[in-house]
Protein backbone atom coordinates (compact mmCIF):
# COMPACT_ATOMS: atom_id res chain seq x y z
CA UNK A 1 0.00 0.00 0.00
CA UNK A 2 1.44 3.23 -1.01
CA UNK A 3 1.80 6.20 1.05
CA UNK A 4 0.63 9.33 -1.13
CA UNK A 5 2.51 12.08 0.97
CA UNK A 6 4.83 14.34 -1.73
CA UNK A 7 6.21 17.34 -0.53
CA UNK A 8 3.61 20.33 0.21
CA UNK A 9 3.95 24.02 -0.02
CA UNK A 10 5.20 26.42 2.68
CA UNK A 11 2.89 29.46 4.07
CA UNK A 12 3.74 32.62 3.17
CA UNK A 13 0.44 34.83 4.20
CA UNK A 14 2.85 37.33 5.16
CA UNK A 15 3.46 38.14 1.91
CA UNK A 16 -0.07 38.36 0.68
CA UNK A 17 -2.70 41.51 1.61
CA UNK A 18 -5.63 41.02 4.56
CA UNK A 19 -8.30 39.32 2.89
CA UNK A 20 -10.61 42.29 4.61
CA UNK A 21 -9.09 45.32 3.12
CA UNK A 22 -11.55 48.65 3.40
CA UNK A 23 -9.47 51.05 2.21
CA UNK A 24 -10.71 49.10 -1.38
CA UNK A 25 -13.88 50.02 -1.23
CA UNK A 26 -15.35 47.14 -3.18
CA UNK A 27 -13.71 44.78 -0.76
CA UNK A 28 -16.26 45.82 1.93
CA UNK A 29 -19.12 43.98 0.57
CA UNK A 30 -17.22 40.82 -0.51
CA UNK A 31 -14.53 39.89 1.68
CA UNK A 32 -16.10 37.18 4.13
CA UNK A 33 -16.04 37.72 7.12
CA UNK A 34 -15.69 34.33 8.98
CA UNK A 35 -12.40 32.49 9.85
CA UNK A 36 -11.09 30.44 7.06
CA UNK A 37 -11.11 26.68 7.46
CA UNK A 38 -7.57 25.05 6.95
CA UNK A 39 -7.13 22.59 4.30
CA UNK A 40 -4.29 19.92 4.62
CA UNK A 41 -2.34 20.00 1.39
CA UNK A 42 -2.89 16.70 -0.07
CA UNK A 43 -3.48 15.12 -4.06
CA UNK A 44 -5.40 18.12 -5.01
CA UNK A 45 -3.83 20.56 -3.48
CA UNK A 46 -0.16 19.64 -4.68
CA UNK A 47 -1.25 18.90 -8.25
CA UNK A 48 -2.86 21.49 -10.91
CA UNK A 49 -3.45 22.12 -14.14
CA UNK A 50 0.08 21.92 -16.38
CA UNK A 51 -1.58 24.31 -19.29
CA UNK A 52 0.52 25.70 -21.79
CA UNK A 53 1.25 24.19 -25.15
CA UNK A 54 -1.13 24.65 -28.06
CA UNK A 55 -2.65 27.39 -25.50
CA UNK A 56 -0.45 29.96 -27.18
CA UNK A 57 0.41 31.09 -30.52
CA UNK A 58 3.56 32.52 -31.97
CA UNK A 59 3.11 35.93 -31.88
CA UNK A 60 1.15 36.00 -28.06
CA UNK A 61 3.91 37.32 -26.35
CA UNK A 62 3.97 40.54 -28.36
CA UNK A 63 0.96 42.72 -27.54
CA UNK A 64 2.14 45.06 -30.11
CA UNK A 65 1.38 42.95 -32.96
CA UNK A 66 -1.92 40.85 -34.59
CA UNK A 67 -3.55 44.57 -35.67
CA UNK A 68 -3.04 46.78 -39.08
CA UNK A 69 -0.93 49.29 -37.64
CA UNK A 70 1.57 50.11 -34.46
CA UNK A 71 -0.42 50.81 -31.16
CA UNK A 72 0.59 54.43 -29.77
CA UNK A 73 2.72 54.36 -27.25
CA UNK A 74 6.05 53.70 -25.31
CA UNK A 75 7.11 50.38 -26.73
CA UNK A 76 8.70 48.38 -23.44
CA UNK A 77 10.12 44.89 -23.13
CA UNK A 78 8.77 42.85 -19.69
CA UNK A 79 11.04 39.80 -18.80
CA UNK A 80 12.22 37.96 -15.84
CA UNK A 81 12.15 34.79 -14.88
CA UNK A 82 9.33 32.69 -12.89
CA UNK A 83 10.89 31.01 -9.50
CA UNK A 84 9.62 28.98 -6.75
CA UNK A 85 10.62 30.31 -3.01
CA UNK A 86 13.19 28.45 -3.65
CA UNK A 87 14.86 29.84 -6.39
CA UNK A 88 13.91 27.10 -8.41
CA UNK A 89 13.10 27.85 -11.95
CA UNK A 90 9.35 27.23 -12.56
CA UNK A 91 9.34 26.00 -16.25
CA UNK A 92 6.67 25.69 -19.07
CA UNK A 93 4.51 27.32 -17.14
CA UNK A 94 1.36 29.40 -18.61
CA UNK A 95 1.38 32.88 -17.90
CA UNK A 96 -1.52 35.24 -19.30
CA UNK A 97 -1.36 38.98 -18.84
CA UNK A 98 -3.83 41.87 -19.59
CA UNK A 99 -3.30 45.97 -19.63
CA UNK A 100 -4.87 49.51 -20.42
CA UNK A 101 -3.39 51.15 -23.19
CA UNK A 102 -0.81 53.79 -22.98
CA UNK A 103 -3.96 56.66 -22.15
CA UNK A 104 -5.11 54.17 -19.22
CA UNK A 105 -8.18 52.97 -21.25
CA UNK A 106 -9.34 48.92 -20.80
CA UNK A 107 -10.60 47.19 -23.76
CA UNK A 108 -13.48 46.39 -22.11
CA UNK A 109 -17.09 47.59 -21.93
CA UNK A 110 -17.60 48.53 -18.39
CA UNK A 111 -14.23 50.53 -18.92
CA UNK A 112 -15.92 54.47 -18.96
CA UNK A 113 -12.50 56.24 -18.38
CA UNK A 114 -12.80 58.79 -21.50
CA UNK A 115 -9.16 58.12 -22.68
CA UNK A 116 -8.91 56.90 -26.59
CA UNK A 117 -9.29 52.86 -27.35
CA UNK A 118 -6.55 52.12 -29.87
CA UNK A 119 -7.76 50.49 -32.62
CA UNK A 120 -3.99 48.83 -32.62
CA UNK A 121 -3.91 47.19 -29.26
CA UNK A 122 -6.31 44.92 -27.69
CA UNK A 123 -3.72 44.67 -24.35
CA UNK A 124 -3.83 40.64 -24.44
CA UNK A 125 -1.12 38.74 -23.97
CA UNK A 126 -0.04 34.16 -23.41
CA UNK A 127 3.07 33.51 -23.19
CA UNK A 128 5.12 29.84 -21.66
CA UNK A 129 8.04 30.02 -19.61
CA UNK A 130 11.47 28.11 -21.23
CA UNK A 131 13.43 25.15 -19.18
CA UNK A 132 15.16 27.98 -17.33
CA UNK A 133 11.88 29.52 -16.02
CA UNK A 134 12.38 32.76 -18.17
CA UNK A 135 9.41 34.33 -20.03
CA UNK A 136 9.36 37.82 -22.15
CA UNK A 137 6.51 39.78 -23.21
CA UNK A 138 6.42 43.15 -25.89
CA UNK A 139 3.87 45.61 -24.99
CA UNK A 140 3.73 49.33 -24.61
CA UNK A 141 4.12 51.28 -21.36
CA UNK A 142 -0.02 51.34 -19.80
CA UNK A 143 -1.31 54.46 -18.52
CA UNK A 144 -2.97 55.27 -15.26
CA UNK A 145 -6.20 55.40 -14.78
CA UNK A 146 -8.93 57.50 -12.99
CA UNK A 147 -11.21 55.42 -10.42
CA UNK A 148 -13.76 56.05 -8.16
CA UNK A 149 -12.38 54.54 -4.82
CA UNK A 150 -11.52 57.94 -3.35
CA UNK A 151 -11.34 61.78 -4.50
CA UNK A 152 -9.01 62.30 -7.04
CA UNK A 153 -8.08 57.98 -7.65
CA UNK A 154 -5.82 56.76 -10.15
CA UNK A 155 -4.42 53.69 -10.34
CA UNK A 156 -0.62 53.69 -10.59
CA UNK A 157 0.09 52.24 -14.31
CA UNK A 158 0.64 48.29 -13.73
CA UNK A 159 0.09 44.95 -15.60
CA UNK A 160 -1.92 42.01 -14.78
CA UNK A 161 -0.04 38.91 -14.65
CA UNK A 162 -1.90 35.34 -13.81
CA UNK A 163 0.12 32.43 -13.50
CA UNK A 164 -0.58 28.36 -12.35
CA UNK A 165 2.82 27.24 -11.29
CA UNK A 166 2.67 23.49 -10.92
CA UNK A 167 0.32 23.03 -8.09
CA UNK A 168 -3.20 24.52 -7.34
CA UNK A 169 -1.64 26.11 -4.42
CA UNK A 170 0.80 27.99 -5.80
CA UNK A 171 -1.71 29.74 -8.34
CA UNK A 172 -1.42 33.50 -8.27
CA UNK A 173 -2.90 36.76 -9.56
CA UNK A 174 -1.24 39.52 -9.43
CA UNK A 175 -0.16 43.24 -11.09
CA UNK A 176 3.24 44.10 -12.05
CA UNK A 177 4.04 47.99 -10.99
CA UNK A 178 6.64 49.94 -12.58
CA UNK A 179 9.75 51.32 -10.53
CA UNK A 180 8.99 55.18 -8.98
CA UNK A 181 5.35 55.42 -9.71
CA UNK A 182 4.43 58.83 -8.12
CA UNK A 183 1.52 56.94 -7.65
CA UNK A 184 2.00 54.22 -5.48
CA UNK A 185 1.43 56.56 -2.49
CA UNK A 186 -2.34 56.77 -3.14
CA UNK A 187 -3.37 53.50 -4.18
CA UNK A 188 -4.83 51.27 -1.63
CA UNK A 189 -4.57 48.19 -3.96
CA UNK A 190 -0.59 48.40 -3.88
CA UNK A 191 -0.39 49.19 -0.34
CA UNK A 192 -2.79 46.34 0.52
CA UNK A 193 0.28 44.36 0.68
CA UNK A 194 1.19 45.81 4.15
CA UNK A 195 5.20 44.19 4.17
CA UNK A 196 7.26 46.93 2.27
CA UNK A 197 9.65 43.98 0.75
CA UNK A 198 6.70 42.57 -0.33
CA UNK A 199 5.07 45.44 -2.52
CA UNK A 200 8.93 46.04 -3.37
CA UNK A 201 8.52 42.26 -5.33
CA UNK A 202 5.48 43.60 -7.45
CA UNK A 203 7.91 46.35 -8.93
CA UNK A 204 9.22 45.56 -12.01
CA UNK A 205 12.69 47.65 -12.41
CA UNK A 206 14.19 49.69 -15.46
CA UNK A 207 16.74 47.29 -17.06
CA UNK A 208 19.21 48.79 -19.35
CA UNK A 209 20.59 45.29 -20.60
CA UNK A 210 17.18 44.05 -21.85
CA UNK A 211 16.62 47.77 -23.21
CA UNK A 212 16.95 47.45 -27.49
CA UNK A 213 18.39 50.31 -28.68
CA UNK A 214 16.42 52.65 -30.76
CA UNK A 215 13.34 50.19 -29.86
CA UNK A 216 12.23 49.33 -27.02
CA UNK A 217 12.55 50.17 -23.02
CA UNK A 218 13.56 46.96 -21.21
CA UNK A 219 11.86 45.93 -17.51
CA UNK A 220 12.73 43.19 -15.41
CA UNK A 221 10.83 41.09 -13.15
CA UNK A 222 10.73 37.96 -11.47
CA UNK A 223 7.66 36.44 -10.21
CA UNK A 224 8.04 33.78 -7.30
CA UNK A 225 5.75 31.16 -6.03
CA UNK A 226 5.04 29.62 -3.21
CA UNK A 227 8.18 27.34 -2.15
CA UNK A 228 7.84 23.50 -0.93
CA UNK A 229 8.49 21.76 2.28
CA UNK A 230 11.02 19.21 2.84
CA UNK A 231 9.61 16.12 2.30
CA UNK A 232 8.57 13.82 4.85
CA UNK A 233 9.31 10.75 3.74
CA UNK A 234 12.79 12.27 2.20
CA UNK A 235 13.77 13.37 5.99
CA UNK A 236 12.42 9.71 7.32
CA UNK A 237 14.76 8.07 4.87
CA UNK A 238 17.69 10.19 5.89
CA UNK A 239 17.50 8.84 9.10
CA UNK A 240 17.62 5.10 8.31
CA UNK B 1 17.50 36.40 -7.26
CA UNK B 2 21.19 36.38 -8.44
CA UNK B 3 21.80 35.57 -4.71
CA UNK B 4 20.21 32.80 -4.57
CA UNK B 5 21.83 31.75 -7.79
CA UNK B 6 25.19 32.42 -6.52
CA UNK B 7 24.50 30.58 -2.97
CA UNK B 8 22.28 27.49 -3.86
CA UNK B 9 19.02 27.11 -2.71
CA UNK B 10 18.04 28.51 0.78
CA UNK B 11 15.64 27.44 3.16
CA UNK B 12 14.42 30.45 4.34
CA UNK B 13 13.38 30.84 0.84
CA UNK B 14 12.73 34.12 -1.32
CA UNK B 15 10.32 36.58 -0.82
CA UNK B 16 6.85 35.39 -2.97
CA UNK B 17 4.89 37.91 -5.16
CA UNK B 18 2.25 39.60 -3.71
CA UNK B 19 -1.66 38.12 -4.97
CA UNK B 20 -3.35 41.45 -6.45
CA UNK B 21 -7.33 41.77 -7.59
CA UNK B 22 -8.37 40.14 -10.45
CA UNK B 23 -9.78 43.84 -11.19
CA UNK B 24 -12.86 44.59 -13.24
CA UNK B 25 -11.42 44.43 -16.57
CA UNK B 26 -9.62 40.74 -16.67
CA UNK B 27 -12.27 39.19 -19.21
CA UNK B 28 -10.22 39.64 -22.35
CA UNK B 29 -7.17 38.39 -20.53
CA UNK B 30 -8.62 35.29 -18.93
CA UNK B 31 -11.92 34.53 -20.61
CA UNK B 32 -11.18 31.46 -22.83
CA UNK B 33 -13.80 29.88 -25.54
CA UNK B 34 -12.93 26.41 -23.74
CA UNK B 35 -12.56 27.65 -20.60
CA UNK B 36 -15.78 26.12 -18.62
CA UNK B 37 -14.97 22.47 -20.47
CA UNK B 38 -13.15 20.12 -17.91
CA UNK B 39 -14.62 17.64 -20.32
CA UNK B 40 -15.61 17.94 -23.82
CA UNK B 41 -19.24 18.90 -25.39
CA UNK B 42 -20.41 14.86 -25.54
CA UNK B 43 -18.19 13.49 -23.12
CA UNK B 44 -19.74 10.37 -21.66
CA UNK B 45 -22.07 10.83 -18.29
CA UNK B 46 -20.61 14.66 -18.22
CA UNK B 47 -22.59 17.39 -16.14
CA UNK B 48 -22.87 20.99 -15.38
CA UNK B 49 -21.84 22.44 -12.18
CA UNK B 50 -23.34 25.84 -12.18
CA UNK B 51 -24.11 28.54 -9.62
CA UNK B 52 -24.11 32.20 -8.91
CA UNK B 53 -21.59 34.19 -6.94
CA UNK B 54 -23.57 36.60 -4.36
CA UNK B 55 -21.66 39.41 -2.15
CA UNK B 56 -22.54 40.49 1.46
CA UNK B 57 -25.70 41.97 0.29
CA UNK B 58 -26.82 38.89 -1.40
CA UNK B 59 -26.47 40.44 -4.85
CA UNK B 60 -24.85 39.11 -7.75
CA UNK B 61 -21.49 39.77 -8.50
CA UNK B 62 -20.91 39.77 -12.05
CA UNK B 63 -17.08 40.41 -12.55
CA UNK B 64 -16.18 37.42 -10.59
CA UNK B 65 -13.92 34.40 -12.36
CA UNK B 66 -14.50 30.48 -11.17
CA UNK B 67 -11.54 27.92 -11.53
CA UNK B 68 -11.77 24.59 -10.44
CA UNK B 69 -9.11 21.92 -10.46
CA UNK B 70 -10.29 17.55 -10.03
CA UNK B 71 -9.42 14.51 -10.08
CA UNK B 72 -10.20 11.97 -13.19
CA UNK B 73 -12.93 9.75 -12.51
CA UNK B 74 -10.50 7.16 -11.08
CA UNK B 75 -9.91 9.65 -8.76
CA UNK B 76 -5.76 10.81 -10.48
CA UNK B 77 -4.44 13.38 -11.70
CA UNK B 78 -2.48 13.19 -14.73
CA UNK B 79 0.64 15.24 -13.11
CA UNK B 80 4.47 14.19 -11.89
CA UNK B 81 3.28 14.92 -8.56
CA UNK B 82 0.68 12.25 -8.45
CA UNK B 83 2.79 8.87 -7.81
CA UNK B 84 0.28 7.00 -9.56
CA UNK B 85 -0.42 9.29 -12.56
CA UNK B 86 -3.21 8.94 -14.53
CA UNK B 87 -4.23 6.04 -16.99
CA UNK B 88 -7.06 6.89 -19.09
CA UNK B 89 -9.34 9.85 -19.97
CA UNK B 90 -7.23 11.03 -22.78
CA UNK B 91 -9.81 14.27 -23.34
CA UNK B 92 -10.02 15.11 -19.21
CA UNK B 93 -8.53 18.64 -18.81
CA UNK B 94 -9.13 18.43 -14.85
CA UNK B 95 -9.54 22.20 -14.84
CA UNK B 96 -12.16 24.66 -15.65
CA UNK B 97 -12.42 27.94 -16.16
CA UNK B 98 -15.60 30.57 -16.36
CA UNK B 99 -16.14 34.46 -15.84
CA UNK B 100 -19.64 35.12 -14.21
CA UNK B 101 -21.96 36.56 -16.22
CA UNK B 102 -23.98 39.93 -15.54
CA UNK B 103 -26.11 37.62 -13.52
CA UNK B 104 -23.47 36.13 -11.27
CA UNK B 105 -23.83 33.29 -12.64
CA UNK B 106 -20.88 30.27 -14.09
CA UNK B 107 -21.27 27.12 -15.32
CA UNK B 108 -18.31 24.32 -16.07
CA UNK B 109 -19.27 21.10 -17.60
CA UNK B 110 -17.15 17.91 -16.33
CA UNK B 111 -17.59 14.79 -15.04
CA UNK B 112 -17.48 13.50 -11.04
CA UNK B 113 -14.06 13.31 -9.60
CA UNK B 114 -13.28 9.57 -8.10
CA UNK B 115 -12.17 9.65 -4.41
CA UNK B 116 -8.92 10.59 -3.17
CA UNK B 117 -6.55 8.61 -1.41
CA UNK B 118 -5.27 9.87 1.91
CA UNK B 119 -1.72 9.52 3.55
CA UNK B 120 -2.57 7.77 6.30
CA UNK B 121 -5.47 6.19 5.44
CA UNK B 122 -9.39 7.32 4.52
CA UNK B 123 -9.88 8.52 1.57
CA UNK B 124 -11.70 11.99 0.40
CA UNK B 125 -14.73 11.84 -1.19
CA UNK B 126 -15.18 13.38 -4.44
CA UNK B 127 -15.01 16.97 -4.57
CA UNK B 128 -13.50 20.03 -7.02
CA UNK B 129 -10.88 22.43 -5.40
CA UNK B 130 -12.05 26.08 -6.50
CA UNK B 131 -11.03 29.18 -6.65
CA UNK B 132 -12.59 32.75 -6.46
CA UNK B 133 -11.48 35.61 -7.78
CA UNK B 134 -13.16 38.64 -8.23
CA UNK B 135 -12.62 42.74 -8.32
CA UNK B 136 -12.84 43.86 -4.31
CA UNK B 137 -11.21 40.62 -3.67
CA UNK B 138 -7.06 41.41 -3.26
CA UNK B 139 -6.51 37.29 -2.75
CA UNK B 140 -8.12 34.23 -4.30
CA UNK B 141 -10.61 32.70 -2.45
CA UNK B 142 -10.32 28.57 -2.18
CA UNK B 143 -13.39 26.68 -1.71
CA UNK B 144 -14.70 22.80 -2.32
CA UNK B 145 -17.21 21.46 -4.12
CA UNK B 146 -18.74 18.25 -2.78
CA UNK B 147 -21.72 15.83 -4.31
CA UNK B 148 -25.44 15.36 -2.75
CA UNK B 149 -25.23 12.30 -4.19
CA UNK B 150 -21.76 10.76 -2.53
CA UNK B 151 -23.99 10.94 1.78
CA UNK B 152 -21.32 8.16 2.57
CA UNK B 153 -18.06 9.21 1.56
CA UNK B 154 -18.76 12.78 2.71
CA UNK B 155 -19.49 11.51 6.59
CA UNK B 156 -15.67 10.15 5.99
CA UNK B 157 -14.34 12.86 4.63
CA UNK B 158 -11.78 14.32 6.40
CA UNK B 159 -12.10 18.19 5.31
CA UNK B 160 -15.98 18.09 5.59
CA UNK B 161 -15.26 16.28 9.10
CA UNK B 162 -12.92 18.74 10.17
CA UNK B 163 -15.96 21.37 10.04
CA UNK B 164 -17.87 21.32 13.39
CA UNK B 165 -20.85 23.34 12.40
CA UNK B 166 -23.21 21.21 9.99
CA UNK B 167 -24.83 24.91 8.38
CA UNK B 168 -21.25 25.54 7.71
CA UNK B 169 -20.59 22.48 6.20
CA UNK B 170 -23.67 21.83 4.15
CA UNK B 171 -22.32 25.44 2.48
CA UNK B 172 -19.48 22.95 0.33
CA UNK B 173 -22.03 20.28 -1.21
CA UNK B 174 -24.20 21.14 -4.35
CA UNK B 175 -27.38 20.88 -5.34
CA UNK B 176 -29.18 18.78 -7.90
CA UNK B 177 -29.86 21.25 -10.35
CA UNK B 178 -31.29 21.21 -14.06
CA UNK B 179 -33.50 18.59 -16.33
CA UNK B 180 -33.87 15.16 -14.14
CA UNK B 181 -30.92 12.24 -14.89
CA UNK B 182 -31.81 9.57 -16.80
CA UNK B 183 -30.20 6.33 -17.74
CA UNK B 184 -27.76 7.71 -19.65
CA UNK B 185 -27.45 11.41 -18.32
CA UNK B 186 -26.21 12.22 -14.85
CA UNK B 187 -27.93 15.46 -13.01
CA UNK B 188 -26.63 18.72 -13.27
CA UNK B 189 -25.42 20.29 -9.78
CA UNK B 190 -26.04 24.13 -8.15
CA UNK B 191 -23.44 25.45 -6.36
CA UNK B 192 -23.82 28.98 -5.14
CA UNK B 193 -21.10 30.97 -3.60
CA UNK B 194 -22.04 33.57 -0.99
CA UNK B 195 -18.53 36.00 -0.07
CA UNK B 196 -20.13 37.23 2.92
CA UNK B 197 -23.00 37.30 4.71
CA UNK B 198 -25.53 34.53 6.39
CA UNK B 199 -25.17 31.70 4.05
CA UNK B 200 -21.38 32.49 3.82
CA UNK B 201 -19.49 29.89 1.79
CA UNK B 202 -16.57 27.82 3.90
CA UNK B 203 -13.34 29.00 2.06
CA UNK B 204 -9.95 27.32 2.91
CA UNK B 205 -6.51 28.53 4.20
CA UNK B 206 -4.41 26.27 2.03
Amino acid sequence: MPTYRPHTYRPDTPSHPPVSWPEYKSNVGRAPHKPFVLLPQRLGEITGPLLGEGRVGANDNDLTLGHDGEPQGQRIIVSGRVLDGDGRPVAGTLLEVWQANAGGRYRHDADRHPAPLDPNFTGVGRTITDSDGRYSFTTIQPGAYPWRNHDNAWRPAHIHFSLFGTAFTQRLITQMYFEGDPLFAQDPIFNSVRDPKAREAMVAKFDLATTVPEWALGFQWDIVLRGKNPTPLEEEDDDE
Amino acid sequence: MSESQSTGLQLSGLQTTPSQTVGPFFRHGLEWEDGPYVVPEGTSGAFRIEGTVFDGAGLPVPDAVIETWQADPDGRFDHPDDPRGAVRWKDFRGFGRSATDPEGRYSVLTVKPGPLPVAGGGREAPHLNVSVFCRGMLVRLVTRIYFPDEEEANTVDPVLTSIDDPARRATLIAGIAGSAPTETTPPGYRFDIHLQGEHETVFFDL
